[in-house]
């Protein structure tokens, strides 16, 4: 596929290019970017004048639920989610049924989102076998089928052991393990941030103690064994103390942190709307500002959404019995644009470069860069363009958004898979790749 | 002033006035229960309906009480909260009963919110008969009332609140109610059962019992729900019943310490033996029926201003 992008604020923070500039794609990918580009005759041309051009963005930490629960979301409709929010590619998680713990459900995963996928998908193999966190999964051959991290997400691996011998055992393949920090007896059934809020409303409480001390342990095993070790939805101050001390230790310890981490706290869960309830919970004022300031100086190195959706039967009920989770793919991007850029608390290219650099080197992807013949995979960004978060609209299966009705300035206007429009002014487009 | 809202979840929500008008009207509605013929013609043609989805005779008992007083139609709904597992979500229950066009819900339930849930999706009134270990508003108001009995008044009053602090719906609404009304509290009990951060709810918390019974007016023990810690995941938040009722029982030994005029409190029902001793709690001190009595006119009160009634 062939496109010319023209006119647009181009940002590349992998070169560090942030300025006027034309990006022209031949054949998928990405052949030249310069002023007052041409193409032949018959191009395609994207009038990006007044517009942020930047490469695609990752999500690096997805449930697209299948196989096995496509009453909550399926490949083809979370991955329209990912285009129209902007993302060329998504990392989808493990715990689907039958489990992706083996090469059969990956080449399944893979063969799916090649015929429906909007976007590209790369599967995360799960650590343990179904998840158990008994024996380990057939990590080698997870990676020769195209996983690119290994993760229990959902559940913590609580035996040290375990994970030591994973950490040991992955070492020929170059994948990170992306680790579920919770210690489970510490959470203790607990559904919310353990704090005033949660003694308020009677909710069993998740100290953020059970967050830290697995990533703690976590660290500490990344040391032993020199594997790299990825901490999933980080939540509270504490954890950033911890991986920006690895990470000043030159340890091969990386972060991502959530739209709903970085901008809502125990207070949104007085209403007791369970489309607050999510693992890890929402923590307090101070954790949300330890992360923000944590995402913009680098201690968290990627943006992920968690989106993981869930049916209203499973929502619409006591807090206590309502499923953990939201949906984040379709409002991640304009949140951020909103709060953190417009808020003035990140500018552009270092949110640009969590969405995409910051990822791609994580997981080893090619993408996340608009450096010559690399893949031709954009979002193009109307950063003035205000709109109302309308969950009904959303091209997801599942609408458990906390997000409903918030306003919003920052658009994604446009998403580019390869050099094809997959996505333009909030419409998918041209049918799956 | 009147009532003015749809329904009654929290203290929390509470301005002090209106705490004040339902204690009013109780205690003009109290009389009732001393007339030959206890029935007055304020509800009639309302239907309330006492959904209760977690065993408890007291309080379904006092509302249906409460309800027949005041010539209402009651239906009593019990059934278990888990019914989520049986197909039916207590959103599909709420539905359903709308439809039979009730006035007043009265709802007890195990997960704390599921009063709000109900009345978030229900056009008709909503009571939270308590909800899990979030509150139970109108124990705390029969709670209120009684003290304002024995004491004369509320302001300046000291309250020590003792036991499973953490799990207790009581607790907390009597946190509201009382600071609301300018008396001060003290929770006190083991730490593993004293909720994170309570002090920021504007209570003193103290480990000791002796200590935090010396100069209160008010002693309020708590129910050991040792059943309900069971299911728990956290088991063991104390070594044993004996170690407990030793440390933190009320006995006539430690009341020693009391003031003469101390008032001694309990939800009901009494574990005796274990967060007070029989004597304690069939003793001089004990206002623990009186608590029963004004539970029913706290109730008629509620019903009879949430169905339109004005206040007293």
């Amino acid at each position: 596929m062939n496109l010319l992008v023209k006119g647009g604020r181009l940002v590349d923070p992998a070169s560090g290019f942030d300025g006027l500039a034309d990006c022209l794609i031949l054949n998928g990918k990405v052949a030249e970017v310069g002023p007052a580009l041409r193409a032949a005759e018959g191009t395609p041309v994207v009038d990006a004048a007044g517009k942020v051009v930047a490469p695609g963005f990752i999500d690096m930490h997805v449930h697209l639920r299948e196989p096995g629960y496509e009453y909550k979301e399926t490949i083809a409709t979370g991955t329209r989610a990912a285009a129209l929010g902007g993302f060329t590619r998504v990392a989808c998680m493990a715990n689907t049924e039958p489990v992706n713990d083996n090469r059969a459900v990956t080449d399944y995963i893979l063969a799916k989102a090649r015929d429906e996928g909007w976007v590209r998908v790369h599967p995360v193999g799960a650590v343990t076998r179904d998840l158990k966190g008994e024996s380990l999964a057939e990590l080698g051959e997870l990676a020769e089928g195209g996983c690119v991290a290994y993760s229990d997400d959902g559940r913590p691996i609580m035996n040290a052991g375990l994970l030591r011998r994973a950490l040991e055992y992955i070492q020929p393949f170059g994948l990170p393990v992306i680790s579920h920090a919770e210690d489970s007896t510490l959470a203790a059934g607990g559904v919310m941030h353990e704090g005033v809020v949660s003694t308020e409303l009677g909710l069993r409480g998740i100290p953020s103690a059970a967050e830290e001390v697995m990533v703690a342990r976590d660290i500490i095993l990344a040391e032993l064994t020199g594997s790299p070790v990825h901490i999933a939805h980080v939540s509270t101050a504490g954890a950033v103390r911890l991986i920006r001390n690895a990470k000043a230790r030159g340890l091969r310890v990386t972060a991502e942190v959530t739209p709903h981490h970085l901008l809502l706290t125990e207070e949104a869960v007085r209403s007791f709307d369970t489309d607050t309830k999510m693992n890890p919970p929402l923590r307090s004022k101070a954790d949300r500002e330890a992360l923000q300031e944590a995402l913009a100086d680098g201690t968290l190195d990627a943006v992920a959404t968690d989106h993981a959706p869930h049916a209203p039967a499973e929502k619409e009920v006591e807090y206590d019995h309502a499923a953990f989770g939201v949906v984040g793919l379709e409002t991640a991007v304009p949140l951020l644009l909103h709060h953190l850029v417009h808020g003035g608390i990140l500018d552009l290219p270092t949110l640009i470069a969590r969405f995409t650099g910051g990822p791609a080197r994580i997981l080893n992807l090619p993408g996340g860069h608009l450096g010559k013949g690399a893949d031709g995979d954009l979002v193009i960004l109307d950063l003035d363009r205000e709109h109302e978060v309308d969950v009904a609209r959303f091209a997801s299966r599942s609408r458990n958004s906390p997000f409903g009705g918030w306003r919003l300035r920052g658009f994604v206007w446009m998403t580019v898979v390869g050099g094809k429009v997959v996505q333009s002014e909030g419409v998918v487009r041209g049918g799956a790749r | 002033m009147g009532w003015r809202r749809k329904d009654l979840l929290t203290m929390r929500e509470l301005e002090p006035g209106e705490i004040l008008l339902v204690l009013d009207t109780a205690e003009s509605l109290k009389e009732i229960a001393t007339r030959e013929i206890k029935k007055v013609p304020a509800l009639r043609g309302k239907t309330v309906v006492n959904l209760f989805l977690e065993p408890s005779t007291r309080t379904r008992t006092s509302f249906e009480i409460a309800g027949k007083w005041l010539s209402a139609d009651i239906i009593n709904i019990s059934g278990s909260s888990s019914s989520v597992v049986k197909g039916e979500s207590l959103l599909d229950t709420a539905k359903n009963l709308e439809a039979m066009s009730p006035d007043i819900v009265v709802i007890r339930h195990a997960s704390a919110g599921a009063a709000h849930l109900l009345a978030r999706s229900l056009r008709c009134s909503v009571i939270n008969g308590g909800d899990g270990a979030h509150e139970h508003p109108t124990q705390a108001l029969l709670d209120l009332l009684t003290i304002r009995e024995k004491k004369g008044h509320l302001e300046g009053l000291k309250a020590v609140i003792v036991g499973d602090i953490a799990r207790s719906r009581v607790a907390r609404s009597n946190i509201w109610g009382m600071r609301k009304l300018g008396m001060s509290v003290t929770v006190a009990g083991p730490p593993t059962l004293i909720p994170p951060h309570v002090g920021e709810l504007g209570v003193k918390v103290a480990y000791a019992i002796e200590e935090a019974i010396r100069d209160a007016d008010i002693i309020m023990m708590l129910r050991l729900q040792h059943e309900r810690q069971e299911g728990q995941m956290t088991t063991g938040l104390f070594p044993s019943l004996r170690e407990y009722s030793r440390l933190w029982g009320l006995t006539l030994e430690k009341l020693r310490g009391a003031r003469d005029d101390v008032l001694i409190m309990h939800p009901g029902p009494v574990n005796r033996g274990i967060e007070m001793s029989p004597e304690v709690a069939d003793g001089p001190y004990s206002v623990i029926l009186e608590q029963v009595t004004n539970g029913v006119a706290v109730r008629m009160a509620l019903l009879y201003l949430m169905a339109g009634g004005k206040g007293q």
